[in-house]
């Protein structure tokens, strides 16, 4: 697959001939890749410097001393973190959304490999209609149904677990939960599409050899589909991982106060009227919400651009 | 593999995703559809159907009731409808996202391109431009656009300050201004999405034929020429690819708006799903928000069927 290839760097296509041609786009390379690193460059730099700085007078990019003052204040402002309260963490950004997209995460892995296995596996009756059915997901994002989802998801102790009106508000609701944020994602089309595809790479020859040599389904899934899908799988869980940790909108729609994630907080802080221009304050905060996903990034860069790669297939 | 009798696994395996695909894509598709009739409106009860939305053929009596109540598709007759508020904050949306995708994709699309173009070279450093190129995609908007606020911020802001070096001091303050808010946004849009995009671009660059480039170089041909006649013709599977994704993704980018033009009231900046969020949680206007919703399915149907047109009439083609 051409996905494969684009992770490892290949010999040019495209040569420019002369020298000088070769240093003008090697300086354009610089010049473009400097551009768009300037933004996570400047705010890493201003982060360090002290919160109430004033950067309409003087340098907006370097101050006289570098401290973690901004850090300090800001996780003293808001609960990124949690802390150890009466024998039980505290509720925080970090760990509601470390709780939400390992949620979603764990679901999605089991019904996306499932789903896949399913379709690249079986012939049944309807097969085609339900692999259309799924695939509208993909057409209809479950992002623009925010509207309909929010009643579901609000009243879905009443209607789905009979639970009367009177008393779900209180004990049974959905509402400001990590499942709220958590279960519009549990089937997913993508994932489906994309384990299917994996799946139906796998030898025809060594399914058959499975099956005549009796495996049971599962033993099928673990023994034979899976091993050589893993790339995809991990594709996957990398998109979601950085798709639901990024995510703003629908946390912003079905939580409030409790299960509130970070991008969420990081909103919140950013329209505090009393932080107003203290803008190392807050390049602290964008830092500690965007960091764990960078770091990662920079880590795993290959397999990080590979399985965005994976993101696209339709 | 096809067997005498039923068998159950196949659909029971599949449950798990057919009940939350149905659930909360299936269901509120329908929802939708039919709530966009029911006017509701929780928080405004001295709005009167019939002086507000102007609606044709709604029954006096309804007037005093706060609903909810059956309208038919008198949201949709209103939006088209010169004089009403649904109207005229409907088309100054449709122009705005409309704005909003043409500003971003063919731009982006360039960027991505030339990115590509740049980054598929052997040289010693490209990975380290490949980073600071693709590392927009993996940070939040939410974050991005927290920074690019400071940058579209007066006086000092990185963005005016260059304005500045080059002698303009004109527009200062981008997020709150009306006629500039849409752009801030489109340039945040343009920033974080040019890198997702030249992977793409960077997959199809590194599946060309090389003998195709000899060829033309024992012809000739300059870099310009191969770029045009072979780079971007043998490219056309992925620009159509990269184009849809691009499309559909700037429908559902609404991030960069809540954290930078929230303040902007006017709407001058509103795209279609920021105001449909702000229409059901903010204006509390439920049936608005539903017919907004049943629109954004319908252009998201188009697109879809659009696509499935080109790709396979290009299948065709080839």
């Amino acid at each position: 697959m051409t996905t494969e290839r684009a992770a490892t760097l290949t010999p040019a296509t495209v040569r420019t001939p002369r020298p000088w041609g070769a240093w003008g786009v090697n300086l354009l390379t610089i010049v473009l890749a400097v551009l768009w690193a300037i933004p996570i460059l400047w705010a890493t730099i201003v982060s360090f410097r002290p919160p109430n700085d004033n950067l309409g007078r003087g340098d907006v990019w370097f101050s006289d001393r570098v401290t973690l003052e901004s850090y300090e204040k800001a996780t003293s402002l808001a609960p990124f973190f949690p802390k150890w309260q009466d024998g039980h963490l505290t509720n925080s950004y970090y760990t509601n959304t470390i709780e939400f997209t390992a949620l979603t995460l764990a679901v999605q892995l089991v019904t996306v490999t499932l789903g896949g296995f399913v379709f690249a596996h079986f012939e049944f009756f309807g097969k085609r209609f339900l692999f259309y059915f799924i695939l509208l997901q993909m057409m209809i994002p479950t992002a623009i149904l925010l509207v309909p989802n929010f009643v579901t998801i609000r009243e879905f102790s009443t209607v789905y677990l009979g639970i009367p009106k009177a008393i779900y508000y209180k004990e049974f609701s959905l509402y400001d939960t990590p499942l709220a944020m958590a279960m519009p994602y549990f089937g997913s089309a993508f994932g489906t599409f994309l384990m299917r595809q994996a799946f139906l790479g796998v030898p025809r020859d060594l399914v058959d050899a499975g099956v005549v040599d009796g495996c049971r389904w599962h033993h099928l899934l673990r023994h034979v589909y899976l091993p050589p899908s893993w790339p995809s799988l991990i594709a996957f869980g990398l998109v979601t991982l950085s798709f639901h940790w990024n995510e703003l909108l629908w946390p912003l729609v079905v939580t409030s106060d409790k299960a509130r994630p970070l991008t969420m907080g990081l909103l919140r802080f950013t329209q505090l009227t009393d932080i107003g221009a203290q803008w190392s304050l807050m390049m602290a905060a964008t830092l500690i919400i965007a960091a764990p996903l960078l770091l990662l990034f920079i880590v795993f860069q290959r397999q990080f651009i590979s399985s965005f790669l994976h993101s696209g297939l339709k | 593999m096809r067997r005498p009798r039923i068998q159950w696994l196949p659909y029971m395996l599949l449950l798990p995703t057919l009940y939350f695909v149905f659930l909360f894509t299936v269901y509120p598709t329908f929802k939708v559809l039919s709530d966009s009739r029911i006017y509701y409106h929780p928080s405004r009860p001295d709005r009167q159907i019939l002086t507000d939305l102007k609606l044709p053929g709604v029954e006096e009596a309804m007037r005093s009731i706060r609903g909810p109540n059956n309208v038919g598709l008198a949201y949709f007759r209103a939006m088209i409808e010169p004089d009403s508020p649904e109207g005229e904050a409907f088309r100054q949306v449709i122009g705005n996202t409309t704005l909003y995708v043409l500003g971003t994709v063919p731009i982006s699309m360039i960027l991505a391109l030339l990115f590509a173009l740049l980054v598929n070279r052997k040289v010693r450093g490209i990975g380290i431009a490949r980073l600071a190129l693709f590392y927009p995609t993996v940070l939040p908007m939410v974050s991005a656009a927290t920074i690019w606020l400071f940058f579209f911020t007066p006086d000092y802001g990185l963005w005016n300050q260059l304005f500045k070096f080059f002698g303009y001091s004109g527009p200062q303050n981008w997020v709150i201004n009306p006629k500039l808010a849409l752009w801030s946004l489109i340039i945040v849009a343009i920033w974080k999405n040019a890198g997702y995009f030249m992977i793409f671009y960077l997959a199809g660059l590194q599946g060309l034929p090389e003998d195709v480039y000899e060829a033309a170089a024992l012809d000739g041909a300059n870099w310009f020429t191969q770029l045009t006649r072979i780079t971007v013709p043998l490219l056309r599977r992925t620009t159509l690819f990269v184009s849809v994704i691009a499309i559909i993704g700037a429908f559902q980018q609404v991030e960069h708006a809540l954290v930078m033009t929230y303040e902007l009231v006017s709407g001058e900046a509103d795209l279609l799903l920021y105001e449909i969020y702000q229409q059901r949680f903010i204006q509390q206007d439920y049936g608005f928000a539903n017919s907004l919703t049943v629109v954004m399915i319908a252009i998201l149907f188009v697109l879809t069927l659009a696509n499935v047109f080109l790709t396979e009439r290009q299948e065709y083609d080839n």
